[in-house]
């Protein structure tokens, strides 16, 4: 993603769900255009990066957005795709690695997560409300002391090194370029997705069910099921990102999964914006150039301390993130741009 | 709904009688079982082949229970605040840590550990009651918000203890008439002599888990017996209708705030006594007041009470018996806990 596009953009995202065009155009275009504009730094550091968080914040969004379920598991999720393309494909760790081709492990590793996202949410949405963010932070915490005090099957603390993503139609994926553009397919395709999901008829139950769930069980649905299908699918993106962000990295250990980086989801969830699928990537753009660059403003010491602080004036100032200041200020110039058109 | 039922349930339940009776029924036969494990004097084989030594065995147990008493102080006050409030404070680990360090240097400055331990109770409380007053009145009733600005504190927080005490291992030394070791009435093993060897227990834990049982008849008392319990107990049950008799319900959150957070301020430094001090350790004791406070029930002192034992003795069993799959034990009782008892063992149905 882009560093200067965004607050343009973000408009035109929001009337495109009366029209579809401008706005979705020229973001395409921007995104299409900055690798060959930027740095290779820019491209994966900030661009794929960003992408990836997005993806990981998007699959957060499905589920707090439209079905009320905040989840702190998501990078945990993401985290078992990414064991998974470790243990089942190639590692430099000298622990599992079966060498399973590509087309084999990822869809493999993106259903291992598709299912332990059902999983996760079968335990949570048995209780509701609040319960679900502490039950999914026990779980988070729970697989990180797991996969660090198990040798067997996540080789502990080192976890696994040297997972490469693969050389496919003789492109190499792992170089700047090409892994930029494999994160924005996935992004792209993950965020329409999720844009049609919602207009779907079960992205209409499920956000019937976040607003009003008794009624719905009334109605005769199948409440349970519907938000545990909600995870599912959220699985899916999770694990996509997660796949992506083993090949980013290139390792995966349990530092990846830790607190810090399930808190961090929600934070890029929570600072974008949860009311639209646009928002996380917002969001991502913004903590990541903040995490990149906040180092020349505070060091890198106390750099969490700024994330905290904005991520609490934004929790206080404007519940919807981003998004939601944007709506704000839109508020404020409506009136006098509506009186002088008339 | 009875308006004054104590918040741990114990007379809600009367048509499940039955159930409860095989409850307890199994909880007797099992704590039988372990009072016949721990007193006989030589294990016979068959018991040694599946549990290894008799003295591993009774000091895991022994362990568990401590670390029991340590999740219980933390979780008490976690599950209070929540019984009130409605406010899940995910900054309750940061606070248990922030105890430990203030601990620390009060016991270092002056020398006294107890001054530690009441320094630390008596600030954290305080903070407890400013987060209270500046941050969560603000945001009352929205659920959602309050756990998302305790998550912010607890970053903040977090990276700012790492700023001033770095990323050492603290050990919050003990007063000497409080460490040593205590032989135990139980028999480890007997010679071939004839000598019979005791097993040999650290005072300090055996000191600790009594504090943690002394803490919770306090509390227990507390809730049931005072005016001011009454007011809690009357707020968990329904908020407005406390408000509306006329009791400041304000007076009371902050009352319960500050015994929750000093809670975990003096659980911080009698863990940083009895194990050690570092970064990282707030998540630890958020993850187990978590673990606990989901398997015992929300808003329940012996729910807390009930859940601490079992992920205590749970992770120090583990610990000897499934050294890596440890953590999974915890985990398994609490997906158990959800799908047979989504509200906890004793949390209330409403």
């Amino acid at each position: 993603m882009t560093t200067e596009p965004f607050p343009d953009q973000a408009p035109a995202r929001n009337d495109l769900i009366a029209r579809i065009g401008a706005g979705h155009l020229a973001l395409a275009a921007v995104l299409l255009v900055f690798p060959f504009v930027a740095s290779d730094f820019f491209t994966t550091q900030i661009g794929a990066y960003s992408l990836i968080f997005g993806m990981l914040g998007l699959s957060l969004m499905w589920l707090a957005g439209y079905g009320g379920m905040v989840s702190l598991a998501q990078i945990t999720i993401a985290g078992i795709a990414g064991y998974t393309v470790a243990i089942f494909g190639e590692n430099s760790a000298d622990v599992h690695g079966f060498g399973w081709p590509w087309w084999v492990l990822v869809p493999f590793a993106v259903l291992i997560a598709a299912l332990a996202s059902a999983l996760v949410g079968w335990v949570s949405v048995r209780t509701s409300g609040i319960y679900t963010i502490m039950i999914t932070l026990a779980v988070a915490t729970a697989m990180f002391y797991f996969a660090q005090q198990n040798y067997t099957l996540f080789n502990g603390f080192p976890g696994f090194a040297g997972v490469k993503a693969p050389v496919v139609f003789g492109i190499d994926w792992r170089d700047p370029m090409p892994f930029y553009f494999l994160s924005l397919g996935v992004a792209i395709l993950c965020y329409l997705a999720v844009l049609y999901a919602s207009k779907s008829t079960f992205g209409l139950t499920l956000q019937a069910t976040r607003d009003n769930q008794r009624r719905m069980r009334a109605l005769g649905y199948d409440v349970t099921m519907h938000k545990v299908f909600a995870w599912f699918l959220a699985g899916i993106i999770a694990g996509l990102a997660g796949i992506l962000l083993v090949w980013f990295n290139g390792r995966i250990s349990p530092g990846t999964i830790n607190v810090g980086a399930a808190i961090n989801v929600l934070i890029i969830t929570v600072i974008g914006g949860l009311r639209h699928p646009i928002g996380p990537f917002l969001g991502a753009v913004v903590v990541i150039l903040m995490q990149t660059f906040a180092i020349d403003i505070v060091g890198a010491e106390r750099f969490n301390t700024l994330i905290g602080l904005l991520f609490l004036v934004i929790v206080f100032v404007s519940p919807d993130g981003i998004l939601g200041l944007w709506e704000k200020a839109k508020a404020h110039l409506a009136p006098g741009s509506l009186r002088s058109d008339i | 709904m009875n308006d004054l039922r104590p918040p741990d349930d114990t007379l809600n339940n009367a048509p499940a009688l039955t159930k409860r009776q095989v409850w307890i029924g199994i909880a007797v036969i099992l704590a039988l079982l372990l009072a016949w494990l721990v007193f006989t004097p030589v294990w016979p084989e068959w018991v040694k082949d599946i549990l290894i030594s008799k003295k591993a065995f009774v000091s895991s147990i022994l362990n568990g229970l401590t670390l029991a008493g340590l999740y219980f102080l933390v979780a008490s006050g976690f599950t209070l605040v929540f019984g009130l409030m409605r406010n899940v404070n995910l900054a309750h680990g940061s606070l248990y840590l922030l105890g430990a360090y203030v601990g620390y240097e009060i016991a270092d400055l002056t020398g006294y550990w107890l001054l530690g331990v009441a320094g630390a109770f008596v600030i954290v409380g305080l903070l407890g009651i400013v987060l209270q007053v500046v941050v969560f009145r603000r945001l009352e009733g929205d659920d959602l918000r309050q756990t998302l600005v305790t998550i912010g504190i607890s970053i903040v927080a977090a990276d700012l203890m790492l700023a001033i005490w770095a990323g050492g291992t603290y050990q919050i030394l003990v007063p000497d008439w409080l460490s040593g070791t205590l032989e135990l009435p139980i028999i480890s093993a007997v010679r071939s002599n004839g000598s019979i060897v005791y097993i040999k227990y650290p005072l300090f834990r055996i000191l600790v888990l009594l504090a943690a049982i002394a803490i919770g008849i306090a509390l227990w008392l507390m809730l049931n017996r005072t005016r001011v319990g009454m007011m809690i107990r009357a707020g968990v049950d329904d908020r407005e209708m406390l408000s509306a008799s006329g009791i400041n319900v304000h007076a009371v959150f902050a009352i319960v705030f500050a015994v929750g957070a000093g809670l975990a301020g003096l659980a911080g430094v009698i863990g940083g006594s009895a194990l050690s001090v570092s970064p990282g350790e707030d998540v630890r004791y958020l993850l187990a007041s978590l673990v606990v406070v989901i398997v015992g029930g929300m808003g329940s002192i012996s729910g807390a009470a009930i859940g601490a034992l079992l992920i205590g003795l749970a992770e120090q069993l583990g610990l000897v018996y499934f050294p890596t799959y440890g953590i999974v034990v915890t985990f398994l009782i609490m997906v158990v806990t959800l799908a047979i008892r989504p509200q906890g063992i004793m949390g209330s149905t409403s």
